[in-house]
């Protein structure tokens, strides 16, 4: 249901830029050929990496979970077609930064044959954290751009109120229109998606938001929402960055998002509405996220258009379907224009999250400006959506003044690029603020790493002191056993010198008796045996004196 | 003015009683200057700054017998730091306590280790783990990149490799210098 009289709201700043959605969105969408190979980032979501749980030489049916979440904010990775497993290695991923990450390389066996695929009959008669753990097992994240794993957005958590969920078709960066195509084209999917979606939430009320520069998705989705009185299709004026939750947040309900709090805490959810279509396919058709639509354009591409893409796509594949001219591309960008990234290969895999490839040609780029002093004009503060102070920002970003910039509220930047659209002096921004970020972050983990190692060290110290104060003590030990052990010995040595002298007395004065002894019995030997005379006379001798 | 001279001394006797226990009991324990400092400097334990591990560095700075530029693993941030902690003026790195490199990792040719302790007892950090006549290791997580275990090996089988930049820690970089016009006319 459309309600014209609802009160809208508007968020500071914000900036007009030229739209270039028509290019690609006068052909309908139609599925991508199918790749001979597909390459597989574990990594395509916001969190932990997935984890594979297949080898090289696998063969694996469409839709087959290939890698596990791992931990709680993580998301499987399913086979987008039937084939075998080639390798699990190192490939470059569509990231801003160009290096390589873990992948699943697929050869497609082109047969597209499936997994035996379980549709949940009444999702209504599931809990919702059956609903939620059937999301997760889908491997949805979110598809408008962050990638953030959804079945932990549809958790509001104990005791939480969920007012609002919030459906969002804005799609507000120029050139993409993904969104738009796939609200012409599926809103039952996506009004399907919402109501599974809200069954799990217990929202009280549905907002459907889409920007008034998308007449046909607005009209669809009033007509397939025309029975339903507690679903509500708003129409907001084209404003950039409106299709950020938090900005469209406060556009719909002049709410705003806290500074260190999310939309849940002022009891709204918001959700992309092709999210909202692949909760639909997860749950009334059994088939996990393996494809998306998206967005082929930019002055490279002869036929800009939407193709239903599987995840793992080359992307110079996608271009060359769309008459594209690799070799005409001077910038190839995945996302929009103000927010995506340049990637430096155009045969990287298509991700969940990607939404666009803008190829970019000369003639599309203004001439190159240099870059001049900040005039301090104040235009970029003007143009912010987060109320921020741009130019003070920059002022320490540039300087490397990491604590003053984090007194500004750099985290709260949303890195929309506003302000450095509206910059007279062509000032990059934006990637003084990226930058900024990613040294704290830095800094952070250095911190922390520093305190492990003065643990350790100090720990290293304790253990040397504690061993040479062991060592000490068995020194001493063995210094006093040494000791007594040496006086024993002597001891023992007189005393066995005097055992000594004394058995020699002994032995003397036995012999002197037994002398004495054999003197008494004399006669009775001399007349028995043959004693030699000598010894007689010794001993009479000594008797005699 | 007797009564004056005995409310004075009066004064002066419980003030001076309510210092002394005040400087025994309230008596701060330690130099919360060396904690601040120490929480600056990397941890590395390298001994580049010539003393035996951060602490004795900061020690040494505290007390004012060192300079603030002798941490080359630190580099420009923690003279910055520590510039601005102290208040001092930033100045750049000594050259004679080495160079700023890239973070580095021990690894040790497990093939050529013949198991004889000595890089275990050089490591501050406890970092290599093995046992007489039994191969090492180094725990890479743990490992500071002190270098320190290098010298000692006797079969020279310890290699400093630099860390690779993976996707979780890689960052953005400062943006390229802008060249404004008027510093190209200038």
């Amino acid at each position: 249901m459309s309600q014209a009289n609802r009160r809208l709201w508007r968020f500071p700043g914000g900036v007009h830029t030229p739209q270039h959605k028509q290019e690609s969105t006068r052909l309908p969408v139609k599925p991508a050929r199918l790749p001979q190979r597909l390459v597989l980032p574990l990594h395509q979501h916001i969190g932990e990496p997935a984890e594979a749980i297949v080898k090289p030489g696998d063969t694996v049916l469409k839709g087959q979970m290939i890698a596990r979440p791992q931990g709680f904010v993580s998301a499987p990775i399913h086979a987008p077609t039937s084939g075998t497993v080639v390798a699990i290695a190192e490939h470059p991923v569509p990231h801003p930064s160009g290096l390589s990450a873990a992948c699943i390389v697929l050869d497609s066996d082109g047969e597209e044959r499936w997994i035996d695929r379980q549709p949940v009959g009444n999702y209504a008669e599931l809990a919702a954290s059956e609903l939620r753990n059937l999301i997760r097992e889908a491997g949805i994240v979110g598809l408008g751009g962050a990638g953030f794993p959804s079945y932990i957005k549809y958790n509001p958590g104990h005791n939480k109120f969920i007012q609002t969920l919030l459906l969002n078709g804005v799609e507000c960066e120029p050139y993409i229109t993904c969104d738009d195509m796939l609200m012409r084209e599926r809103s039952e999917e996506i009004l399907a998606g919402l109501q599974i979606i809200r069954h799990a939430l217990q929202a009280r009320e549905c907002l459907i938001a889409i920007e008034d520069n998308k007449p046909e998705a607005y009209a669809a989705m009033c007509r397939i929402t025309a029975d339903y009185d507690d679903i509500e299709v708003v129409q907001v004026p084209t404003l950039y960055p409106q299709g950020s939750e938090k900005q469209l947040i406060k556009v719909l309900t002049g709410k705003e998002v806290p500074s260190d709090g999310l939309a849940l805490n002022i009891g709204v959810v918001g959700t992309n509405v092709g999210t909202a279509a692949a909760v639909s396919r997860a749950i009334h058709r059994g088939e996990p996220l393996i494809s998306r639509y998206m967005t082929i354009t930019g002055g490279a591409v002869g036929t800009p258009r939407n193709l239903e893409v599987l995840l793992g796509t080359p992307m110079d594949e996608l271009i060359n379907q769309c008459d594209g001219d690799i070799g005409a591309i001077e910038r190839l960008i995945m996302g929009g224009p103000m927010m995506g990234f340049a990637l430096k290969r155009h045969d990287l895999p298509v991700i969940k999250t990607t939404n666009c490839v803008l190829a970019v040609s000369a003639a599309d780029l203004p001439p190159p400006q240099p870059v001049m002093p900040c005039i301090r004009c104040g235009a970029c503060a003007d143009a912010c959506p987060v109320k921020l102070l741009p130019q003070q920002l920059y002022w320490y970003s540039k300087h490397k003044d990491l604590d003053k910039v984090q007194e500004y509220n750099l985290f709260d930047c949303i890195e929309c690029g506003c302000c450095a659209y509206v910059c007279p002096s062509k000032i990059p921004l934006v990637q003084y603020y990226r930058y900024a970020k990613g040294d704290i972050w830095t800094r952070e983990r250095e911190r922390e790493k520093a305190d492990i190692a003065r643990r350790r060290h100090e720990f290293h110290q304790q253990r040397l002191e504690r061993e040479k104060a062991e060592r000490e003590a068995r020194r001493q030990k063995k210094k006093a056993a040494l000791r007594t052990d040496t006086s024993a010995a002597r001891k023992k040595k007189q005393a066995a010198v005097q055992a000594a002298v004394e058995r020699a007395q002994t032995r003397r004065e036995s012999a002197m008796k037994a002398a004495n002894a054999r003197r008494g019995q004399q006669s009775p030997e001399q007349a028995t045996g043959d004693k030699p005379q000598e010894e007689n006379h010794e001993t009479d001798d000594s008797s005699h004196t | 003015m007797l009564s004056a001279i005995i409310a004075l001394s009066l004064l002066a006797v419980v003030f001076g009683l309510l210092l002394g226990f005040a400087a025994i009991h309230f008596k701060v324990e330690g130099d919360p200057l060396v904690e601040q400092i120490d929480a600056l400097l990397p941890q590395t334990q390298c001994g580049q700054c010539t003393y035996p591990g951060c602490r004795p560095y900061a020690e040494a700075i505290a007390s004012g017998e060192a300079d603030i530029n002798q941490c080359p693993p630190g580099g420009e941030t923690t003279i910055m730091a520590l510039a601005d902690l102290l208040d001092r003026e930033p100045k750049p790195l000594n050259p004679e306590n080495g160079q700023v490199k890239p973070k580095m990792v021990a690894v040790i040719d497990e093939q050529r280790c013949i198991g004889c302790t000595l890089c275990i007892q050089a490591c501050p950090v406890d970092a290599i783990l093995g046992a007489a006549k039994h191969m090492h290791t180094i725990i890479a997580t743990e490992c500071t990149g002190c270098e320190l275990c290098v010298a000692p090996c006797p079969v020279d089988c310890i290699d400093m490799v630099p860390i690779e930049k993976d996707i979780l820690t890689w960052k953005w970089p400062y943006p390229k210098p802008a060249v404004s016009t008027l510093e190209q006319a200038s």
